[in-house]
């Protein structure tokens, strides 16, 4: 019994020892280092437009008029809710899934003005993992292009060049894939980036 | 499966195997009580300060009795510490979303969940937690077992090493010295280098944005009584509305996920956990995030090598375990890769592979990457929703989790759960050629294989009854949020991840309830404790014996010989057992998603 209270005492001592260095100084240290030398990333990625959050370059918008570029379909909270990350969770032969991507990929090739039988992007149709994922496929965004311009008055060629300046490569040109961040491409043709 | 894949997974090997031999030489030092590491001008004044305050003997080692009590007694106290920050939440400081007091049965089953590595989130982080709780009540716990499963591994491998020892180490030494040269200096750098690559740190209250175009949304209407109001047919009402704000999450993440990572916890501070563009943002956070899960694991065989002064045995381990990653990697990055063949019918291009569940930004490749990984070590952090990958993609994780995460494995609990597949190893091969099993000069005895298989079949059965139960149970089906096949294995992976204590789910499963937030605490404590009791007795008998010289008969614990063997036994031991339940789940849902059109 004594050999109990001597393991539970010492047990005590070092959990509150370990919180204080471990969850105290340690986060803060982290705290004030990300503050001084990255403090933009530390903050979130804001995007300010006029002076107020317009959003994050890292999380997703839910767009959906004719002259902005669409997103990946969300299952966060209400669709794109940045407070409820999300996936769907359906299976491969949920009746949910295939009832969505069924109507997703007709809604996809109308939009577009692709024919009934044209192959569409699988990140289009798809939801994300987060719910936020604030990139599509460089195909997709192509096969966008010509909706966006149309709605604008653009010339095709000049929001494919858009598309270039806001698609990301591969890191180290090996790892991750290549991509298009909506929200920054869509900025930026509304002029306010 | 394309080229940049390819090469990919060769960069992410190289760079473990690149790193196995330094950082086990490093672990070397720190899990002995007398090496010196070159941190220890600035730090060993205040590990003396520790011990001092602790009445800590750092010269008296304990028997394993006493390192268990020690053990057993420190998650004891954390579990409470944990269970009381959770329920006291909204009187304590940090919490500018005014969150309130975490539900009784959600705090249980939180508290054990991170003292027990698993780090299985039934609670959804953003929506549920203050900063506090995150930063404090789960962080502790995010360091102090992953300290606990190195110091049980060491303290096994000390008990190979040593001969006609008593004791086995002194856990708080081993406690102290894992927290202070090992954990929290590599955890400095790495969080600021996620911050780098985008992830938050800071105290702000949730930021709200401005929405470039305001969106419209259905939501269920709701009456006076915030009930949803449902039409005739019962279905429920819905109303549009248009949003135009988005609520910005913020708070103290890149400190937290630096050590859910190195310490193969995994807990998300979201929901989406690492598919959160803020948990991860980069491929280059990708990357790092799956190499810190390996890092110490893959040191450790190292250590085990130098430890028992038979290198080639710490790389026969090594050996095997990669052979079991490649095996597993390869069949799921193939599976998503091939995708859905139901919507493919539909007109999705076909060589995206299955990107339901995935981020662009990680693609198929990593997303089966993390996948494999996170399930080999007992992490349980994803990059992408296992619920929604193919069967046999989903089998994979599955049966990762079910080996007993010994593949690398958690840190400590992948290395001392191998080491009880290498005494069965050389148990069996003793049966076979009718000689006394040996493991390096030490004759392996019926307690020990006793011991070993105990620990083997309680994990078994922690996984099967549970899951047993609950799929005959209303409150096991309430949660479902799939039906036909893909239901059960969403159920057989809870259980497989709560009693593996790896924390990654078949997300859709609304676990949430009473009876599964204790159910699966029950099998995540069982699946934890009831393994490392077994693994320090075995580790106190080993220690007691005498070491023979190795003779023309001894079976050779390195080579290829033994490797192939010892994943042989993981296979049969591990596989089998599960294979009638895998056939239920991810195996029937294969054939029917390729050779039929039914839906569920």
């Amino acid at each position: 019994m004594n050999i109990l209270i001597a393991e539970l005492r010492a047990s005590l001592g070092i959990t509150l020892l370990l919180v204080v260095l471990c969850c105290g100084i340690y986060p803060v240290v982290v705290w004030a280092v990300a503050q001084g030398v990255f403090p933009h990333k530390a903050n979130g990625s804001l995007v300010r437009v006029d002076g107020r959050v317009a959003g994050s370059s890292l999380l997703a918008q839910g767009f959906t008029g004719a002259a902005y570029f669409h997103p990946r379909p969300s299952a966060a909270g209400r669709g794109y809710d940045a407070a409820n990350s999300s996936g769907t969770n359906l299976g491969p032969t949920s009746k949910l899934l295939i009832e969505d991507v069924k109507r997703r990929t007709a809604d996809y090739r109308a939009e577009n003005g692709l024919p009934a039988d044209a192959q569409v992007p699988a990140d289009a149709v798809t939801s994300s993992a987060s719910g936020l994922d604030p990139h599509i496929g460089v195909e997709n965004a192509r096969i966008q292009a010509g909706r966006v311009a149309k709605a604008r008055g653009m010339s095709r060629e000049e929001v494919l060049r858009r598309i270039a300046v806001h698609t990301e490569a591969r890191s180290l040109m090996i790892l991750g894939e290549p991509r298009v961040n909506v929200l920054m491409l869509n900025l930026d043709l509304d002029g306010k980036r | 499966m394309d080229r940049f894949g390819w090469m990919q997974l060769g960069v992410f090997l190289g760079i473990l195997l690149l790193l196995t031999k330094p950082v086990g030489l490093y672990l070397y030092r720190v899990l002995d009580a007398e090496g010196k590491t070159f941190l220890d001008k600035g730090l060993k004044p205040v590990e003396r300060f520790f011990y001092r305050l602790l009445a800590v003997d750092p010269k008296a080692e304990q028997d394993w009795k006493r390192y268990t009590l020690s053990l057993l007694a420190f998650s004891l106290v954390g579990v409470v510490f944990t269970y009381t920050v959770l329920r006291l939440q909204h009187l304590l400081p940090l919490n500018p979303q005014r969150l309130g007091p975490v539900s009784g049965h959600l705090a249980f089953n939180t508290a054990v969940s991170f003292a027990t590595n698993t780090n299985w989130q039934s609670y959804g982080g953003e929506s549920t937690l203050s900063y506090f709780s995150q930063m404090v009540g789960l962080a502790f716990h995010n360091f102090a077992s992953a300290a606990a499963g190195i110091a049980v591994a060491a303290a096994l491998v000390r008990g190979v090493a040593r001969q006609t020892a008593k004791t086995i180490g002194n856990f708080w030494v081993d406690l102290v010295r894992i927290h202070l040269y090992l954990l929290l200096p590599i955890c400095l750098i790495y969080a600021v280098f996620l911050v780098s690559q985008g992830m938050i740190q800071n105290f702000k209250p949730y930021e709200t944005a401005r929405l470039v175009e305001p969106m419209s949304v259905e939501v269920p209407t709701v009456d006076a009584q915030g009930q949803p109001v449902k039409d005739g047919k019962g279905n429920p009402v819905t109303e549009r509305q248009v949003v135009d704000t988005q609520t910005i999450v913020q708070g103290p993440m890149a400190s937290q996920v630096a050590i859910k990572m190195l310490g193969t916890n995994g807990g998300g501070y979201v929901n989406a956990n690492a598919s959160h563009p803020y948990e991860n943002p980069s491929p280059l956070s990708n990357f790092f995030q799956i190499l810190s899960i390996f890092l110490i694991p893959s040191g450790l065989t190292y250590y085990l090598g130098r430890m028992t002064r038979n290198q080639r045995h710490g790389w026969a381990v090594w050996g095997a375990m990669a052979v079991l990653f490649l095996a597993g990697m390869l069949l799921c990055w193939w599976a998503e890769s091939a995708g859905n063949p139901r919507l493919h019918a539909l007109g999705v291009d076909p060589a995206y592979g299955n990107m339901e569940g995935k981020e662009v930004r990680f693609g198929i490749f990593n997303s089966a990457l993390f996948a494999t990984v996170t399930t080999d070590a007992s992490c349980g952090a994803v990059n992408s929703m296992h619920d929604s990958f193919t069967p046999l993609g989903g089998m994979v994780p599955l049966i990762n989790i079910q080996l007993g995460e010994v593949v690398f494995g958690g840190v400590g609990a992948g290395l001392y759960g191998m080491l009880v597949f290498v005494v069965l190893t050389v148990f069996l091969a003793g049966l076979m050629v009718g000689r006394t099993p040996e493991y390096l000069g030490k004759k392996i005895e019926s307690y020990d294989v006793k011991v070993s298989a105990l620990a083997v079949l309680l994990l078994i059965f922690d996984i099967m009854c549970f899951t047993a139960w609950a799929v005959v149970s209303r409150w096991g089906l309430a949660g479902l949020n799939n039906a036909g096949p893909h239901g059960f294995s969403e159920i057989l992976y809870a259980f497989s991840s709560g009693a593996g204590n790896n924390g990654s789910a078949f997300a859709g499963l609304a676990a949430g309830s009473a009876w599964y937030d204790t159910t699966l605490g029950l099998a995540m404590l069982i699946g934890r404790f009831f393994f490392i009791v077994p693994v320090l007795a075995l580790a106190g008998n080993l220690a007691k014996k005498k070491i023979v010289p190795e003779s023309g008969g001894s079976f050779p614990v390195s080579g290829m010989t033994f490797s192939l063997l010892l994943v042989g036994t993981v296979l049969i031991v591990g596989l089998l057992s599960f294979f009638p339940a895998l056939s239920l789940g991810p195996v029937v849902e294969h054939f029917l998603m390729v050779h039929s059109n039914v839906v569920f």
